[in-house]
């Protein structure tokens, strides 16, 4: 690990960073309804004031050589018990200024996004005071420098999420989907909390500088069970296998959310983890292996449903999933992959806001109708929303030049490095993104109008629509500029490592391959939705859309497995508490109650039986002490 | 100071001197004795309409004065009037602690706009319950302004009590306490025949005790030949063998001790008397005389009688578990919150034994962090009862305390915080009072009286909490009381004894110090 060089200069504003957005929580949160004509604007000039920071600390990082670009902040000590110290302190670095641009500079985006999206709403200072708490948790996990303190922001975006995803809690799926979302994520926590004692157990210390110093000198045993505890939080803020279900419930809230939240940031902030903890990985092997294992399930899981799905936000929250399969995937490739990771995040970012946000255009011009087969025909009256749209949508499915093609493709590359099969697999559920995809597209946009009776499409206002501008311009550029501008590889390099791919076959082929894959979904796609009817109601389907359609039995699983379980243990420890428990504690109660009315008889009320009992205890303390004295 | 007289006097070869007294070190007991007689001055020559003003302003700028010199005092350690009095750190804070309650209870007692009658008390005490007369004072708005001299005067008696340093001060002492609280006691507006009742059993009560507590210390000058602390136990180390009069003596001693803190078997008279008494004055007797009678039972057992501790040991510690299980059950099957308050405080009395029994410097400092915490609990408990109320009067009986929470959450939420401390619920004063006590007297090798001490302390939260949830857990009946507003002295009160409750079961180790830097008592 390269030394951290103290934070001066633009760099000395570190702490604004989180600061500026919890400043901005704690207004619209404690400040109540006053708050609800500024407050929203309040919001998105402390985000934006943020993004404005984290582009100048880019500026000045790239100034410096590559040596002094890890930067440490340490405000003051937080915790200090006995042996275990922990500071409240930061750390920016190569990979750390990457998610400050892309929370900030999205984060505002959909600040501005929500501005139209929630204009009606009563409660809407609630909502940006959520934003903005979720804004600075999520910096706060990025910029933290030691586990605790980036436990501290898992749990604040973890917080935030559920807050956000039951915002419309009078509905009671809204209220239902957060607390599976706050459930599900706990499962993950446990892992990571368990992950952090036990490096503090192994190595003193829960410093990222300090716990990566000396992590080769940990047995791999323990180093595996690091891995893959971290892996069990990685799985449940990611939404990867096992602990997806929650993902597409979470889709109930407001759509900016779902955009901000559950596409672009939080969701990646597993991918985050793992490759933050690189040297744990690469250091255990077999926890790299169950995190490409755990990455490929969630790849194809991901497609299947949203191959299925009707409901175009749930839609594309199994796009998400798969998405972030393949940036799980490629973090536990190794150090050739932890760089196509996060290039793929940062992509993703982009494009998956933009087609969430587009997404929510449509729903805003169709009266928050979600279900795709009552779409159709909506380009020529929604021409901003439907060219972002596509715009983002041959990003995702990797047509070049857009700029999922560079960073999916480098994935596949160097899962070809690993092994044929994990190379083959991810490359085909590239041509089941271009099916998935191209099907949304084709069933909203084009073919005929479905439309129910009273709906008049629209396109949305220019708060809306300028967001949607700039994220489309984002996932056309962003691919090429960092690829032959920026050059994202040397940029990860001191923190992240790498490896150049050594193959036989030269890169052109797997691209070329990948696109014929992904053209060929495509026009499958486009023949079904685009050139035939869509029936408004669903066809059964066959056992695999049907499967699919109930999120490939993920909440059955969970149910059999977990719910049932839990709640027959719980019922027999209500009746265990009833029969044993409360039958002992109500039974001394009684003996107690009991004991007590026999004694209380003894309080006559005569001052003549009450002076007897003083002579009696006094002729009782008399005969004690002489008793002991004669023993 | 004395030894310097001594010295001057055996110069000198003359009989008699005038015993040595540094003034200043018992200033805090002088200024409200002096304050106690101007009051009673007041009585006789302050005209009838500004005597409650003058009297206030006595009572508090001599409480307050008293106060600042105990303040002042801090750190002084010396045996004054010929070794009748010790000022040390355990006397100062007591002094200390006992003033500031007593300010606070003066405040309940000033209280006027609670019940609309007028204050807590009788407008004239001789007036027979229920006669003409009494509605004639009642009707021209008389107060009682007699109970400020009475009330200075059980004060003196309490500032003395921990002081004495021989039995006979002692004695006196324990009467100029005790005399007052008899009278005050009686003195209630409401359900008189039962405060004059309350107050004549403590009388008779509380005499047939001191008389004990004389006989014992009989007992112990004829054994000694000296009625001071010091000379008893320099006797008792000369001659060890010769004992079995100090064993009777030191029993009857105590049991007059015991009385007045009650314990179990000598507890009978409190829970009628905390019941009849006027509320006020309930919570002034309770959280002073507890500390104050503590204060002397500690000075005997840890200066006098020290060299008999493997006597007195065991039979405390009977006394001790008796007190912890009988007053923590017994208020289990209460149906008035004064009376399960008075068999609150018995357990109570047992916890703080317990420091007692850990014979130690800790164990000392425990107990005397307990009692301060108990006492500002205790006022604050009895503030609350003086101001739920329905048309009777207080309304004292629990079953009209259902769903309180609902009509006065504020309130609801303080009297809460008041139970959960007394339960010695983390957080509040009372977990760690209760934890001080228990680890000084695990160190001590008590640990068979701290089990003891929790299973009662778990016996004695479901009483507590039972209060919490008739107010919070039960619906409002028709019966159920309403809290009147009261004027800026319940407020202050109350307040004060919040935030002390509060404030020492978050930040506790200020106070910790204090007791820890006190030391032991001087010898």
């Amino acid at each position: 690990m390269t030394e951290l060089m103290p934070a001066e200069g633009v760099f000395s504003l570190m702490w604004l960073l989180i600061a500026l957005p919890l400043a901005g929580a704690a207004v619209l949160l404690f400040g109540g309804r006053r708050t609800n004509t500024w407050g929203p604007y309040l919001a998105i000039l402390t985000v934006g004031s943020s993004a404005v920071i984290g582009i100048l600390m880019l500026l000045g990082m790239m100034q410096n050589s590559p040596e002094q670009r890890s930067i440490g902040q340490t405000l003051f000590t937080w915790v200090f018990v006995g042996d275990f110290s922990a500071d409240m302190a930061f750390q920016l670095d190569q990979l750390s200024i990457v998610f400050v641009l892309l929370i900030t500079v999205v984060g505002t985006l959909i600040h501005i996004y929500s501005l139209g999206y929630m204009a009606h709403d009563h409660d809407k200072r609630k909502f940006f005071g959520y934003l903005n708490l979720f804004v600075a948790a999520m910096l706060l996990l990025v910029l933290a420098n030691n586990y605790l303190l980036l436990y501290v922001g898992w749990e604040g975006v973890g917080l935030a999420s559920y807050l956000l995803i039951s915002f419309w809690q009078i509905k009671p799926s809204a209220a239902a989907a957060g607390k599976k979302a706050f459930i599900i994520n706990r499962v993950g926590d446990v892992g990571l909390s368990l992950a952090i004692m036990l490096m503090f157990v192994t190595f003193g210390s829960v410093g990222f500088q300090d716990v990566f110093g000396v992590a080769g000198q940990a047995s791999e045993g323990t180093l595996t069970a690091i891995g893959l505890l971290l892996l069990l939080a990685a799985c449940g803020k990611s939404a990867q296998f096992p602990l997806q279900a929650w993902l597409l419930d979470a889709m109930e809230g407001p759509t900016p959310v779902s955009a901000l939240i559950h596409a672009a940031t939080m969701v990646t902030a597993g991918v985050y983890l793992i490759v933050r903890s690189n040297v744990i990985f690469t250091a255990a092997e077999w926890a790299a292996i169950a995190v490409i294992v755990v990455g490929m399930i969630t790849i194809w899981m991901g497609a299947i449903i949203g191959s299925a799905k009707d409901d175009i936000k749930k839609s594309l929250a199994g796009s998400t999933m798969s998405q972030i399969g393949y940036m799980i995937m490629a973090a536990g490739l190794g150090p050739i992959g932890y760089v196509f990771a996060i290039f793929h995040l940062l992509m993703h970012g982009v494009f998956k806001a933009g087609l969430f946000l587009g997404a929510g255009s449509v729903m805003h011009g169709m009266n928050d109708n979600v279900n795709m087969r009552r779409y159709g025909a909506l380009r020529p009256l929604m021409l901003i929303t439907s060219t972002t749209f596509i715009i983002c949508y041959l990003a995702i499915i990797g047509i070049p030049p857009f700029d999922g093609f560079f960073s999916k493709d480098d994935i596949i590359h160097a899962s070809f490095e690993r092994s044929p099969i994990i190379g083959v697999l991810a490359m085909l559920a590239a041509g089941l993104t271009g099916f998935y995809m191209t099907r949304m597209v084709a069933m909203t946009f084009f073919g005929k109008a479905r439309w129910e009776d009273d709906v008049h499409p629209h396109e949305s206002p220019k708060v809306m629509t300028i967001p949607l501008i700039i994220l489309a311009i984002g996932a056309t550029f962003g691919g090429l500029s960092l690829v032959y501008w920026g050059n994202i590889e040397t940029w990860l390099e001191p923190v992240t490592g790498i490896e150049t791919i050594e193959l036989a076959v030269p890169a052109w082929v797997f691209e070329l391959t990948t696109l014929v894959l992904v053209i060929i979904g495509a026009v499958i796609g486009w023949m079904t939705y685009a050139r035939r009817e869509v029936p408004v109601e669903a066809p059964r389907g066959s056992w695999l859309t049907r499967a699919a359609r109930k999120d490939l039995y993920g909440d059955a699983v969970n149910d059999v497995l977990v719910v049932q379980p839990t709640f027959y243990a719980s019922r027999w420890l209500v009746w265990f508490d009833n029969k044993g428990v409360d039958g002992f504690v109500n039974g001394s109660a009684a003996f107690i109650g009991g004991l007590s009315g026999r004694m209380r008889r003894y309080q006559t009320g005569f001052v003549r039986s009450y002076a007897l009992s003083m002579v009696g205890g006094a002729v009782l303390v008399v005969l004690a002490l002489v008793l002991v004295r004669a023993s | 100071m004395s030894a310097l007289v001594t010295a001057v006097a055996s110069e000198t070869e003359t009989l008699f001197t005038a015993p040595g007294i540094n003034y200043y070190a018992i200033a805090p007991i002088l200024i409200i004795f002096g304050a106690a007689v101007v009051s009673v001055l007041v009585e006789a020559f302050v005209p009838r309409r500004a005597r409650r003003t003058v009297q206030l302003v006595l009572v508090i700028g001599s409480v307050l004065a008293a106060l600042g010199v105990v303040i002042d005092l801090r750190g002084t350690r010396l045996i004054t009037g010929e070794g009748a009095l010790a000022i040390d750190g355990p006397t100062l804070i007591m002094q200390g602690t006992l003033l500031i309650i007593a300010l606070l209870a003066a405040f309940l007692m000033a209280e006027r706009s609670i019940d609309p009658l007028g204050d807590a008390f009788a407008p004239r005490a001789s007036a027979l319950p229920g006669s003409e007369d009494e509605q004639e004072f009642t009707k021209r708005g008389y107060l009682q302004t007699e109970i400020w001299p009475f009330f200075l005067l059980a004060l003196t008696g309490m500032l003395a009590f921990p002081a004495a340093n021989d039995l006979l001060m002692m004695f006196v002492a324990l009467e100029v306490m005790s005399l007052p609280l008899y009278l005050l006691a009686g003195m209630a507006r409401r359900r008189r025949l039962l405060s004059q009742e309350a107050a004549l059993k403590y009388f008779v009560l509380g005499a047939f005790s001191s008389a004990f507590f004389l006989y014992g210390a009989a007992m112990l000058y004829g054994f000694s030949g000296s009625v001071s602390l010091v000379a008893i136990a320099d006797t008792l180390t000369a001659k060890p063998s010769e004992a079995s009069l100090v064993v009777i003596g030191m029993a009857l001693l105590l049991v007059g001790l015991l009385f007045k803190v009650a314990a179990v078997p000598f507890h009978q008279w409190t829970p009628d008397v905390y019941q009849g008494a006027p509320t006020p004055i309930t919570g002034f007797m309770a959280a002073t005389v507890k500390i104050a009678a503590f204060g002397a039972l500690l000075r005997v057992l840890y200066v006098g009688l020290g060299g008999m501790r493997w006597d007195w040991e065991p039979m405390l510690w009977i006394i001790a578990i008796l007190t912890m299980l009988v007053g923590s059950i017994i208020a289990i099957t209460q149906t008035d919150i004064k009376r399960m308050l008075a068999y609150s405080s018995i357990a109570q009395a047992g916890f703080i034994l317990i420091g007692v029994l850990a014979v130690s410097p800790a164990g000392l400092a425990s107990a005397l962090f307990y009692l301060i915490a108990y006492a500002f609990t205790t006022i604050g408990a009895f503030a609350v009862i003086s101001m739920v109320r329905d048309a009777s009067g207080e309304a004292t009986h629990l079953s009209k305390w259902a769903g309180l929470s609902k009509k006065s959450p504020l309130v609801a939420a303080i009297f809460s915080l008041f139970m959960l401390a007394l339960a010695g619920i983390p957080l509040t004063s009372g977990f760690v009072g209760k934890f001080g006590v228990f680890t000084a007297a695990i160190a001590s090798g008590a640990t068979w009286l701290v089990i003891v001490g929790v299973i009662a302390s778990i016996i004695a939260a479901f009483f507590y909490v039972r209060v919490i949830v008739i107010m919070y857990f039960s619906d409002p009946t028709p019966d159920t009381a309403s809290v009147v507003v009261p004027s800026a002295f319940t407020t202050i009160a109350l307040a004060a004894a919040a935030t002390v409750t509060i404030v020492l079961g978050i930040v506790p180790q200020p106070v910790i110090e204090l007791v820890n830097q006190a030391g032991v008592f001087i010898r």
